[in-house]
């Protein structure tokens, strides 16, 4: 082959990849589609789908008032937004999912854990609470319920008060430089209502970003179940199931798509279920506060109506949270970037932080319907080891599995949250860390990075960083 | 004798403020000149700049009056403070709603305008807690939980402790009161602005969503053993220095839109269709998100009294209209200040007209149909016979109230969809929500 043959051949492969790669380049760059926006700032994570027509930004603007706004102690001259507690975490949305971002570990041992909570449960112990299990997905602490409520209105007390200790983990890399990671130790301390169970399970999971929601409501059904492997057949160590969850409207089990273990359905039973566990507001969906025959005190408080968050209401904070948009990637040209992709495949990060969906046409949806997006999640519950294990199961998922989080938004979550902790306890500090606690079916694909040269783990990391 | 010294106090004070403001109308007039030949020569083509000259006029015409009408109401809070009476109190209640008539009108301006949004939560933040400032009726008082500083009653206490911070308030200082916004972290911490001033000369509205606004008694300014609720010297202290620091900031934002003031100067250096964006984005933000979104139709759907924007003068239906008139000025490049002189100019009317007369007619008419709404809010709530406020209008099962407010919401909504068209049809782009430095 002629010199010149080569030259003509590589500039006709050169000028075709260009060509693909600037298509997927022009897709990458909007993870969320035509929804996504290009806010860079600290507000980044709180803007409406871009492609949303304006009179329903008005209805976007009316959820994002509830969603912001404080709950107040019933009876209240505010009767929309009355029925906070008896017992809560906190009283409003946003105070957890802060600038409708991640929420982040308590600062010192006594600070109080505003935007982290405590979720209990004890292991099934007779057929009787079977049918606890189908609906719930567990089995409540006796007397504290699902869920440790460290707030209460005046004359209800809290539960009890969370504190968190660190304990360093040393991880070594094969060239001998090594990195300090820190697993939370988590103790409930001043219980207000007796002892708890003895076999109790504990499992703290800090607010988790609010982006994109409604487009990983959006992605087909048929599209996540295709992806299961729950066996491992194909023997890629890599298995994948999807959660079945009980879905109240429905009154019957179905796919589990939110929550750190996917243990809601849909957009508006987990914001019914926030609402109910974080603020203690019932709706059509939860009709009950959550005091126990043990707490008198909570049972007889004054109540803020048969549902206090009406079903008006909540389709707002359903249509908000649906439409809160991705913002758009703004470096994605540069080399380094384009190594830690490769890197990012080649490890098989990409097997379960499966880049790439396409949402289902919907009629009634149209910011969400039909777009191409780029979430880098499955979906799907994984077994992630025993070093990230809660070691307490919710429906389908097992102690030590958890679903794979969405990567989008990693790029911009310094400006709106002012700190990079990861995991579902903050208990990484950066890319690099959340990488390295990655264990079970993830540990191929750790020891990988783990066995990098340092510059490709750079390159990795930056890659992850700039989605 | 004390009635007639009075009088001549005041008279004398209207008059030194009728020469300020005839100087500053004066200056005003010489000044401009040169820049009033350049738009002459331009006003054939209306060009975009000259109509972007025009948005920064009107701005700066809207602070000055928000400036002046803020010095009127310093002048009746001194004189409250010296002369404690109905009469006096009455004055200052009615020098505030007076300075809330040009400052509504300025609130366009804080969307797409990063320099006035980020300034304006020291100047209007709501809702608060009153709590922070004075004493309130516990049994009705309803404040964010876990708010510090709801009860801290700045005009009761020398010090006061948030957390485990003691922080000494001896001094109730312009300064020390700026520090006290958003204390402990809670943005329901106002300690400043026309919400502030608002609550120390009404009081809380404990009127729920029935008839009546808050009603302070004079003699919580007065001394010695005429003083109700204890502290009346440092009420009136507080009062005081935070209209002096309403003064401050409005001289502050006058300056930046004055004819070589530094925001004009860099609004003027970029490409005219931004300036272009910034109005009609402006326009669309305040129309549709605040306006018909966070203080209308979330009141609404919230029956909410705690929603009401003015909520102790119960002047809620003035602010909406205001706000409302504010963003017709912009398009129709106009704005009449409170002395009745009218500015106009080049305006985005006329360049649509130019080009889109249909649309230009559509806008036109879209605004002014809004207006008919406010307007029939206003004489609803301005009713001598059965006065309905807004805080009554959003009642539950207030039919003729919703309807009132959902109409205006209808309206600004037609209004909003018009704008965008206006925008695509100057090729302005997309008035995305993202493109700008507020949500639209």
């Amino acid at each position: 082959m002629t010199i010149f043959k080569r030259f003509y051949l590589s500039v006709c492969i050169g000028l075709f990849l260009t060509n693909y790669s600037l298509d997927l380049v022009a897709n990458e760059a909007l993870p969320g589609g035509k929804a996504s926006v290009h806010n860079y700032g600290h507000n980044a994570f709180s803007m409406p789908s871009a492609n949303m027509s304006i009179t329903r930004r008005l209805d976007f603007n009316v959820g994002n008032s509830f969603f912001r706004n404080p709950w107040v102690i019933a009876p209240a001259s505010t009767r929309a937004r009355d029925g906070l507690g008896p017992i809560f975490n906190t009283n409003s949305c946003q105070s957890c999912h802060i600038k409708d971002g991640r929420g982040h570990t308590p600062e010192g041992t006594e600070d109080s854990a505003v935007s982290l909570l405590i979720r209990l449960s004890i292991p099934l112990s007779n057929e009787n609470q079977r049918k606890t299990l189908l609906r719930d997905g567990i089995i409540p602490e006796p007397i504290y319920g699902g869920q440790l409520q460290d707030g209460g209105i005046p004359g209800v007390k809290a539960e009890g008060r969370i504190t968190l200790h660190w304990e360093a983990v040393l991880q070594i890399f094969p060239n001998g430089e090594s990195i300090s990671l820190r697993k939370p130790l988590f103790e409930i301390k001043d219980l207000q209502y007796g002892q708890m169970s003895k076999n109790v399970m504990i499992s703290a999971r800090v607010a988790p970003p609010m982006i994109g929601l409604g487009l990983l409501e959006a992605i087909p059904e048929a599209s996540l179940l295709a992806a299961e492997d729950i066996d491992d057949n194909n023997n890629d160590g890599i298995s994948g199931k999807a959660n079945r969850v009980w879905d109240v409207a429905r009154n019957e089990t179905s796919l589990g798509r939110f929550g750190w273990k996917a243990g809601q359905p849909s957009l508006m039973q987990q914001n019914a279920a926030a609402f109910n566990g974080d603020l203690g507001i019932t709706s059509a969906i939860f009709p009950q506060d959550h005091c126990t025959e043990q707490q008198v005190s909570c049972l007889n408080a004054h109540n803020g109506g048969e549902f206090e968050v009406s079903q008006k209401i909540l389709s707002f904070v359903e249509f908000y949270t649906r439409n809160l948009a991705v913002p758009a990637r703004t470096n994605i040209a540069d080399e380094s970037l384009e190594r830690g992709k490769k890197l990012f495949q080649q490890s098989g990060c990409a097997n379960c932080h499966t880049p790439h969906h396409t949402t289902a046409k919907l009629i009634n949806q149209p910011e969400q319907s039909e777009q191409k997006i780029w979430p880098y999640t499955d979906l799907l519950l994984h077994d992630m080891g025993k070093g990230l294990a809660d070691n307490r199961s919710e429906f389908l998922a097992n102690g030590q599995e958890w679903r794979t989080a969405p990567l989008w938004g990693l790029s911009h979550q310094k400006k709106v949250s002012g700190h990079t902790e990861l995991l579902h306890d903050g208990r990484a500090r950066n890319v690099l860390e959340a990488i390295l606690w990655h264990d079970g079916e993830a540990k191929t694909a750790k020891e990988y990075v783990v066995n990098m040269q340092k510059g490709e783990r750079a390159d990795l990391v930056s890659f992850v960083e700039s989605l | 004798m004390l009635l007639a010294k009075k009088i001549i106090y005041n008279v004398v004070w209207l008059a030194i403020l009728i020469i300020i403001i005839l100087n500053f109308s004066a200056c005003q007039q010489v000044d401009s000149q040169p820049l009033n030949k350049a738009l002459i020569s331009e006003f054939k083509e209306v060009s975009e700049r000259s109509i972007v000259i025009q948005y920064a006029d009107i701005a700066h015409a809207v602070f000055e009056d928000a400036l002046f009408t803020a010095q009127t109401l310093k002048v009746a809070i001194t004189q409250l403070r010296s002369y404690p009476s109905e009469t006096t109190l009455l004055a200052a209640k009615k020098a505030w709603k007076l300075a809330r008539v040009p400052y509504m009108q300025s609130e366009v301006f804080r969307f797409g305008n990063a320099i006035v949004d980020d300034w304006e939560g020291q100047l209007n933040a709501w809702p608060l807690d009153e709590g922070l400032i004075d004493y309130i009726d516990q049994g009705s008082y309803e404040y964010v939980l876990g708010n510090n500083g709801a009860n801290a009653n700045l005009v009761a206490n020398k010090k006061i402790s948030v957390g485990t911070t003691v922080l000494d308030t001896s001094s109730l200082t312009p300064e020390l009161i700026i520090s006290l916004n958003e204390l402990g972290g809670s943005e329901s911490n106002v300690a400043s602005g026309y919400h502030a001033i608002e609550f120390l000369l009404w009081g809380q509205d404990l009127n729920a969503s029935n008839s009546g606004a808050g009603s302070r008694p004079a003699s919580d300014f007065m001394m010695g053993k005429h003083c109700s609720n204890g502290h009346c010297g440092r009420r009136a202290q507080y009062l005081w220095a935070v209209s002096e620091l309403l003064i401050n900031d409005l001289s502050y934002m006058q300056k930046q839109w004055a004819p070589d003031g530094p925001y004009r100067k860099l609004l003027l250096t970029e490409n005219p269709k931004q300036g272009l964006r910034k109005m009609l984005f402006g326009m669309g933000s305040l129309s549709l998100g605040e306006l018909a979104g966070e203080r209308m139709k979330v009141a609404l759907e919230a029956n909410s009294v705690e929603d009401e924007h003015d909520c102790f003068s119960d002047n809620t239906h003035y602010s909406h209209f205001y706000d409302a008139k504010g963003i017709q000025n912009i398009y129709l490049g106009e704005y009449t200040r409170i002395d009745g002189q009218k500015v106009f100019g080049p305006s985005l009317s006329q360049l649509v007209r130019r080009y889109h007369s249909g649309l230009d007619s559509r806008l036109s008419n879209a605004l002014e149909e809004t207006m008919k709404h406010f307007r029939r809010m206003v004489v609803a709530a301005e009713s001598s016979q059965n006065p309905m406020a807004f805080d009554m209008m959003i009642a539950e099962g207030n039919t003729k109230g919703r309807m009132l407010v959902n109409q205006a919401i209808n309206a600004l909504v037609q209004q909003t969809t018009l704008i965008e068209q206006v925008a695509e049809a100057l090729t302005l782009g997309e008035l995305n929500p993202d493109n700008a430095d507020h949500s639209f």
